[in-house]
């Protein structure tokens, strides 16, 4: 009766032994591995995304063209040659200078000198170049005063011309050299995107999350809350809101009413995702076991559920950029957003919106190019992005 | 010889230590229904009766397996007692130091406080650790949150809590990602430990694991439960791994106890047929042995929807008409063996151990 028992216990204990010796040689064996590829083991979420977007080509472009655009925005007034108050009349509806780089074998950037003249049928004025009068580019040269990043009064720009003009992109019917007011354009309409999407997070990550987190009636409520505002079709809705705004206020509240608007219309999208994100986490044992150790809703937002859903909120408000400037661009072409004297992509498009400019002065379009630029390169970094948010899913 | 010795020596024991000021906790008619709900207006159409009236208390020092098949409301059990869930009644009473209190009148700030003496291991190291943390940060939550240590003293408690279940300081810095199975649950363990509790809530810890490596953190665990003193509340479907760790066994079925015994006295001489049918189902180690199997009939019932009397009486193979009528009382049918079931004294079940 005992020997069953005895027999039972026996090979219990030998099948244990052999276990342990079996799983001593598995641990030190994948101990080893794991010191061969120690690289991999103590490597960060971040040093994983950044790994991951590295390897794709087109979405690394899109982020250096999205660094070049911000940094041309941050030193606009020192780049551009010209300020935006400056009119050169007598060059008025110039189209863009070709610009030559070397003279006699040696490098010599110049433009050539322009005759001015009228067509005698038109009576268009018409430009011709003198080959014979190179006017020298000259680098940080003496131009008009500006003040660099608004704060310190400068005088020097990266490069002008000493006489004459130099016009790469052209000139409007004022005489404004395009290429400065595109520089100066891209600091409102690059910014209004910032500012409009760190507002909309604010207001996205903090309903998303709660919504996610708390559910019940603080969910139900969020949620219809986001229906609502989805279900207006949104031109009209921008149209009542920024017609809404008194014409004496200033250019500054302006611009900053309409980022408010324009997050408070593209909030909608972050939270969603936030909420169905934090939504699969609060069910993760790793939560529950932060709870039972006696975190606060506190400690378990801030400590686990953001910084887990931190690679999604970036790669949402890089995708959401471009529906902002988007927005920008496209409220201002209506008149309906920002006017002159500030000057964003959109404005500077908006006075471009004729069959005239079609004809006869293309490159006053040049800035709806440089609006697609921005939002390609922005949404092929922020698909980059989004492939690599998430390194620990295969 | 010895061996039976040792077990009933070990029974002996589990009697002596259910008396008095020995009890560390007391379950008493815990009740957890999750109302289901319908309808645009969500009206309440019934509940799923996770757990029924389950009452047992745990000494100090011992460990109380609790087996039972999938969803028969072992993780509802160990979540209720954490107080993740709130139950729908009944009540839970902790000993803390020798005065019993009922956790679920506690307030966010008392439970705060026993938090530190109870503490949860959980089935899937996968899930239960942050994979953006590193095991200094997982570690040291707990030792975060409640104040206990900061800066270079947390680092120095983690690593003793590591050196304790068997990793080393070199791994402080590392993340999930880069650990077996095996050394995840080491973490979870360690993590438990860092506030010192007095129980620990085993939520099936080897269930997730590879058998060679089950072995070692079960052993890991007896080691740490003599070293510290600790109590165990260990839940498992693995009736092997139960019988190896406790000194005493539940077995639940439908979101009921249905019979609770020291382990030796439940895997020899179980008094409930449902006990007899689980037992008949453990693998045999000896390959000339050969055991009727108790095939149960039918499926488990949906708790949405009990059998009425005795739950087990639509596929127990003993059942008479008073099993479908009359709910059995919890009675202790022998010292420390408690059953529920009408036929306990006249049936004569079969165990595995003789």
């Amino acid at each position: 009766m005992m020997s069953g028992m005895k027999h039972y216990k026996e090979t219990a204990d030998y099948i244990n032994k052999m276990y342990n010796r079996q799983s001593q040689l598995d641990e030190s064996l994948a101990d080893q591995m794991r010191e061969s590829e120690k690289i991999a083991d103590a490597t960060s979420q971040w040093r994983l995304m950044w790994r991951k977007f590295k390897r794709n080509r087109i979405a690394v472009v899109g982020g250096i063209v999205v660094l070049l655009f911000y940094l041309v925005a941050l030193f606009g007034d020192f780049i551009a040659p010209y300020t935006l108050e400056q009119r050169m009349t007598r060059y008025s509806y110039l189209p863009p200078q070709r610009v030559y780089f070397f003279a006699g074998g040696r490098f010599q950037p110049h433009v050539y000198a322009l005759e001015t003249g009228r067509d005698p049928i038109t009576l268009q004025r018409t430009y011709v170049p003198n080959p014979d009068k190179r006017i020298p580019i000259r680098f940080f040269v003496e131009g008009a005063p500006y003040k660099l990043f608004g704060l310190i009064p400068a005088r020097r720009h990266l490069f002008g011309v000493e006489e004459g003009i130099i016009s790469l992109f052209g000139t409007d019917g004022q005489g404004r050299d395009m290429f400065s007011r595109i520089i100066k354009g891209s600091q409102i309409s690059l910014t209004i995107g910032l500012v409009g999407v760190a507002l909309s997070l604010l207001i996205g990550a903090v309903l998303g999350v709660a919504s996610g987190y708390y559910g019940g009636w603080v969910d139900n409520v969020v949620q219809r809350l986001i229906e609502i505002v989805r279900s207006f079709p949104p031109i009209p809705l921008w149209m009542a809101l920024t017609a809404a705004l008194p014409q004496h206020w200033s250019p500054l509240l302006i611009y900053f009413t309409i980022t408010v608007i324009l997050s408070l219309i593209g909030w909608t999208w972050l939270a969603r995702q936030l909420r169905g994100k934090v939504l699969a986490l609060r069910e993760e044992d790793f939560i529950m076991a932060a709870r039972l150790a006696g975190a606060s809703d506190r400690w378990i937002i801030f400590k686990h559920l953001i910084p887990a859903t931190f690679s999604h909120i970036i790669v949402i408000s890089t995708l959401s950029m471009p529906s902002m400037i988007l927005a920008e661009s496209s409220l201002s072409f209506l008149g309906l957003g920002l006017r002159p004297p500030l000057t964003s992509w959109g404005v500077l498009l908006q006075q471009a919106q004729n069959t005239q400019v079609l004809l006869l002065y293309p490159w006053l379009m040049l800035p709806g190019v440089f609006v697609a630029l921005s939002i390609l390169a922005f949404n092929f970094m922020g698909d980059g992005l989004r492939d690599a948010a998430d390194p620990y899913t295969v | 010889m010895c061996v039976a010795c040792c077990i009933i020596d070990d029974h002996e024991k589990g009697e002596t230590r259910m008396t008095g000021d020995n009890t560390i906790l007391e379950v008493k008619n815990l009740t957890k229904h999750f109302p289901i709900y319908r309808g645009f207006l969500r009206r309440i159409v019934g509940n799923v009766q996770a757990l029924n009236d389950v009452s047992f208390s745990v000494a100090k020092n011992e460990t109380l397996g609790i087996v039972g098949e999938s969803g028969c409301g072992k993780t509802t059990l160990i979540r209720v007692m954490m107080r993740a869930y709130e139950p729908t009644s009944g009540e839970m009473l902790f000993n803390q130091n020798g005065e019993m209190i009922n956790i679920y009148s506690l307030n966010k700030r008392e439970l705060k406080e026993l938090r530190r003496h109870m503490q949860i291991i959980f089935q899937d190291p996968l899930s239960s650790l942050n994979p953006r943390k590193t095991v200094l940060e997982i570690i040291g939550e707990p030792l975060l949150i409640h104040g206990v240590a900061r800066g270079q003293e947390l680092k120095s408690r983690v690593s003793e809590l590591l050196d304790m279940v068997g990793l080393s300081v070199k791994h402080l810095e590392r993340y999930p990602n880069a650990f077996s199975g095996g050394q995840r649950q080491r973490i979870a363990i360690a993590r438990a430990l860092a506030l010192q509790p007095q129980i620990v809530l085993c939520d099936e810890p080897v269930s997730a694991l590879d058998v060679s490596i089950q072995a070692q953190i079960v052993n890991l665990l007896q080691d740490l439960q003599k070293e510290l003193g600790l109590t165990y509340l260990f839940i498992s479907h693995d009736l092997s791994v139960v019988e190896h760790i406790s000194n005493r066994v539940a077995v639940m079925y439908l979101g009921s106890f249905v019979e609770l015994a020291p382990s030796a006295e439940l895997y020899r001489n179980p008094k409930h047929p449902y006990t007899e049918a689980l037992l008949s189902a453990t693998p045999i180690i000896d390959p000339d042995a050969r055991r009727k199997r108790i095939i149960l009939p039918g499926e488990l019932p949906d708790p949405s929807n009990p059998p009425s009397g005795c739950k087990f009486h639509t596929r127990c193979n003993y059942a008479e008409e008073v099993c479908r009528t009359t709910v059995p009382a919890w009675e202790e049918v022998s010292p420390g063996h408690w059953t529920s079931c009408h036929l306990a004294k006249t049936l004569s079940l079969r165990g595995v151990l003789k």
